[in-house]
């Protein structure tokens, strides 16, 4: 009864789930190109039904590590598990596992139906089975009037929809998607991101997807590793990632920020107050960090967390700061402002357009001296 | 640019003038009736009937044309695996040896190439009796020997410029490497073959110095029986043979590229199709 | 290794067998014998390398080998017509024979040092002409529309496709005492007498330039072509004059394309025989003919093979080049 109750409990969430058996687990995994660390000493683990991304810049080992689960790439030191079973040197032949090509990797010669069939022809089934299958994706995918094409004759939507059901018609324990959305333009971009959604939610198999996008990444995921020069730096929920970012490279990868050096001058339990010379004021954050006084930390607040007066607030002893309006960016559905402190930081603010904007009315404008301020919960102090 | 285009146009018009004369006036003197063969005597087409009567010319050109196409086969084979083992499996020992052999033949002057084979099958008779004398096979075994370097290097860069992720794609849905090669490599390179195959049959149709090198008494292949015909001076059935070859191939080359041509069309058509639908 | 391998194929198909409970037995069988062949999963990869590798060893290499050896023999009147390098004397002793005459006789005799040198000038002389006439035509044909252009590229093409032998005989044709330049000419009424073209330097390195023009245009085409125009437009927007831009951008981005194209013609022109045969004189020797004769007339293969490495000697450095300029390209069409 209670076991029941707190598999409900995890059951989107299973990696909080202290009993969950990882589905796929990254042991110390490194790996060496000649002298060059692609890969440095990754623990990770991936539960059943995830949909997690690993997001970083180029270079920093996304792509490896990826190529790795697939058995593209043996590593140096490490196991990769899936499933119970050691993957580490079985070849990419023998696993479980698939792989969405950012190339898409579409067999030129051979028709959408082929090229999906491939897959099965060596798994001895019989043939009927195979068109039964096959027919079944290409009804999940949306093709089934393109079948007979060859892949120059797709658009980049299409092909990337054949690259996907070809490696969804394997029933893969894991799928593996580099780059899924990368080679679209913005709108089809959109449009795909639900709809790989949409088919994960009904086929249920585990997916890593590997991106630079970190929109694509916040909207797609259950979970994000954030990777940086071959390390993970933060896994966390998009939420977490944005919200509590642990180090300065993650506040500073994800979305916008604005950060300030600072020596913390009082810390408690419940709350830590820090005071930084570069932002001519006081933080007062409602969360200890457990850190000896006067060391130095940052701490780092987002664009739309400030609030932009001209009149300043009532309380003015933390969290305020004032400041000259440098320019404003009209983006349409949000307004971004630069301000001047009088330490000369220049701060980035964000604003919602809520109101249609009306000639009489004026609001912030250039060179118009502001206050601004924010909450106490807003601010997050980073150690590191 | 536009301006710059008169002189090299100019060039062009030349160059194309210098390339392509001398053809020309050959196959405008095989319709002369006279002897002299660059003075014109009136139109006439009898070389080409003595042309099918000269039975050493018939003999030499089918040995030579049998010489080319077990030739072209052979180079195809070899040539794609040179250019597989060198633009796919990585580094093993001995590779830069072995690249180095693979384009060495690209260059080496025919005369060395020639001389250094004869050397090597006299070498090999004396010692195991094999070849015995030299014919139709050490001019093929000479001639594959060349034109499979000419293959490797057309397969190594048809390599080079496929997406490895599609034999990646291929592995990843569960087949093996070997299968991987017969099921996407090859189908795809397989143009690139082809026009290998051609390039080894037209070499070893060519070749005369070092075929000449490494035939025997009895086997003298069309261009050593042109050869030793035109150092005497022009012959009105050579241009006459001149005229054939040049026609026929003309063609082959004209049908190749009409048919790439429309091939590019009709992709063309398809890529546009796919994006508006 | 092979154990860990096969635990997991077994493993892999029961994942695979899992919807088809009841068929484990033949599923099983399967995995045994893909475990087996797991064994020779690489012996394909091996056959691939080294049949094409046993093949120009023995038939490229090797062959350099016996040049070299008996280069360093001397010419007797048997079969074969030299004498061996190892030598069993009495049965007991093994006498090794090197001699050098054969180089010393190339260094003391004009002949082949002159042969050499005309070798290389007539080499060199024909690479510029090829350089001068085809970079304006590889420029041409590059910067014409899609169409034109493959059209110019077949009609360079074309040639190379018809017989090597049969172009050279039709230049017989053109400057022959009564061949259709002097025709032309007096019936111009230019000259009197005709002019003596034929069995003349000027022949042999027409001959060359003509042949080798192919050779030259395809690399400086495939070259221009890639070119980025942007960098035209951009070198003219900052200021630069047509004639400027040339020099200050096309001509040194085309550097890949002349060095490759001058050496595809210069390298074989140097041992270039059939040309000389036929359009050259007896007098004005090119070193490629001299092989020839030194080994079909003269029947003396030690001096034919010390002229042969003499002259891959000469040109080593040149095919050392050629070939690490290709495998350079050959990596970075790769990257």
């Amino acid at each position: 009864m209670n076991d029941q109750a707190q598999s409900t409990q995890y059951e989107d969430r299973p990696w909080l789930d202290p009993k969950a058996e990882p589905f796929i687990e990254i042991k110390g995994v490194t790996k060496q190109f000649g002298s060059f660390t692609a890969v440095k000493d990754v623990d990770l683990k991936i539960f059943k039904g995830e949909l997690f991304a690993l997001l970083g810049g180029s270079g920093c080992g996304k792509t490896t590590l990826l190529r790795m689960l697939a058995g593209f790439e043996v590593p140096t030191f490490g196991r990769l598990i899936i499933d119970g079973v050691d993957m580490t040197e079985v070849p990419p032949y023998e696993r479980p596992v698939n792989m969405m090509f950012q190339s898409y990797a579409l067999f030129p010669h051979m028709s959408v139906e082929k090229n999906i069939a491939y897959g099965l022809k060596h798994e001895g089934i019989n043939k009927q089975e195979v068109g039964d299958r096959v027919a079944e994706v290409i009804d999940l995918v949306q093709l089934g009037q393109f079948a007979k094409r060859k892949p120059h004759q797709l658009s980049g939507g299409q092909r990337q929809r054949v690259a996907l059901a070809r490696a969804l018609v394997k029933r893969p324990k894991v799928l593996l998607l580099d780059e899924p959305l990368g080679a679209l333009d913005k709108k089809l971009r959109e449009q795909t991101q639900f709809e790989l959604m949409n088919i994960q939610d009904q086929v249920g198999i585990t997916f890593v997807v590997v991106t630079h996008d970190q929109e694509e990444a916040m909207t797609l995921s259950t979970r994000i590793a954030v990777m940086n020069r071959g390390e993970i730096v933060q896994i966390g929920t998009p939420t977490d990632i944005y919200e509590y970012p642990e180090t300065r490279f993650t506040a500073d990868f994800i979305g916008s920020i604005n950060m300030f050096e600072g020596r913390v001058v009082e810390d408690k339990a419940d709350h830590v107050i820090v005071k930084s010379e570069e932002a001519g004021c006081s933080f007062y954050i409602d969360h200890g960090v457990s850190i000896r006084e006067d060391s130095t930390v940052w701490v780092a607040v987002r664009p739309e967390k400030i609030m932009v007066d001209k009149q300043a607030p009532a309380d003015g002893s933390h969290n305020v700061v004032s400041g000259v309006v440098q320019d404003v960016g009209y983006f349409g559905n949000h307004s971004l402002y630069r301000i001047e402190l009088k330490s000369g930081r220049i701060v980035h603010v964000s604003k919602p357009n809520e109101r249609r904007s009306s000639r009489r009315e004026r609001g912030v404008e250039w060179d118009d001296e502001v206050f601004l301020s924010w909450e106490a919960s807003s601010a997050v102090v980073l150690t590191e | 640019m536009r301006r710059r285009s008169t002189f090299t146009f100019s060039m062009l018009c030349f160059g194309f003038a210098f390339l392509y004369i001398p053809i020309f006036s050959l196959i405008f003197y095989s319709f002369n009736k006279s002897r002299l063969a660059t003075v014109w005597g009136g139109f006439s087409t009898k070389w080409y009937g003595e042309l099918f009567q000269n039975e050493l010319i018939i003999d030499a050109a089918l040995l030579s044309l049998r010489i080319a196409a077990v030739t072209a086969t052979m180079a195809v084979i070899l040539g794609t695996m040179a250019g597989l083992a060198l633009a796919r499996l990585g580094r093993y020992r001995g590779r830069t040896l072995f690249a180095g052999m693979v384009m060495a033949p690209l260059v080496m002057p025919e005369v060395i190439t020639g001389l250094s084979l004869l050397l090597l099958f006299v070498s090999l008779e004396e010692m195991i009796g094999w070849p015995a004398g030299r014919g139709a096979t050490t001019i093929t075994i000479a001639h594959i020997t060349f034109s499979m370097a000419y293959v490797a290097v057309i397969i190594q860069s048809r390599l080079s410029s496929m997406d490895d992720s599609l034999e990646e794609a291929a592995m990843d849905l569960g087949s093996r490497p070997f299968r991987v090669l017969w099921d996407v490599t090859l189908p795809i390179i397989s143009p690139a073959m082809v026009s290998g195959w051609l390039l080894s049959f037209t070499l070893s149709l060519d070749d005369l110095v070092i075929a000449s090198f490494v035939s025997g008494p009895g086997s003298s292949t069309l261009p050593m029986v042109i050869f030793s015909k035109v150092r005497l001076g022009v012959t009105p059935d050579i241009n006459a043979l001149a005229t054939i070859i040049i026609l026929v191939v003309s063609t082959g080359v004209l049908l190749a590229g009409i048919l790439m041509h429309r091939q590019e069309q009709r992709r063309l058509r398809d890529e546009q199709m796919a994006y508006s639908d | 290794m092979s154990g860990g391998a096969h635990v997991a194929v077994s493993r892999k198909i029961e994942a695979a067998a899992e919807p088809l409970q009841g068929e484990v037995g033949r599923i099983d069988a399967t995995g045994i014998a893909l475990a087996i062949l797991n064994r020779f999963r690489n012996a394909w990869r091996t056959v691939l390398i080294l049949v094409p590798y046993f093949w120009l060893f023995l038939f490229f290499l090797v062959p350099f080998g016996i040049v070299l050896k008996i280069s360093l023999a001397e010419a007797v009147i048997a079969r074969p017509p030299f004498t061996p390098l190892l030598e069993w004397v009495d049965g007991t002793v093994l006498e090794i024979r090197i001699t050098f005459d054969n180089f010393l006789f190339l260094i003391e005799d004009a002949l082949y040092w002159t042969g050499y040198l005309n070798s290389l000038k007539l080499a060199t002389i024909s690479t510029i002409c090829c350089l001068l006439l085809g970079y304006p035509m590889a420029y041409a044909i590059a910067r014409a529309s899609k169409t034109m252009r493959n059209i110019y590229l077949m009609m360079i093409i074309l040639p190379f496709w018809t017989s090597f032998l049969l172009r050279i005989y039709a230049w017989m044709g053109m400057l022959n005492n009564n061949g259709v330049i002097n025709n032309v000419l007096s019936w111009i009424g230019l000259i009197d007498e005709p002019i003596g073209f034929m069995h003349t330097e000027f022949a042999v390195f027409l001959g060359i330039t003509y042949s080798y023009l192919p050779f030259m245009i395809l690399p400086l085409y495939a070259n221009l072509e890639r070119m980025d125009l942007s960098l035209h437009e951009a070198a003219m927007d900052l200021g630069s004059r047509p004639m400027r831009v040339f020099f200050d951008v096309t001509l040194p981005l085309s550097m890949p394309g002349i060095i490759a194209g001058s050496l595809l013609v210069f390298i074989p022109a140097t041992g270039e025989y059939v040309i000389p045969a036929l359009l050259g004189s007896p007098d004005n020797l090119m070193i490629g003919r001299v092989l020839f004769d030194e080994f079909f007339s003269n029947r003396d293969w030690p001096v034919a093979s010390a002229v042969a490495i003499v002259l891959l000697f000469v040109l080593v450095a040149p095919i050392m080049f050629f070939q690490h300029y290709q495998m350079k390209e050959a990596e970075e069409g790769k990257a």
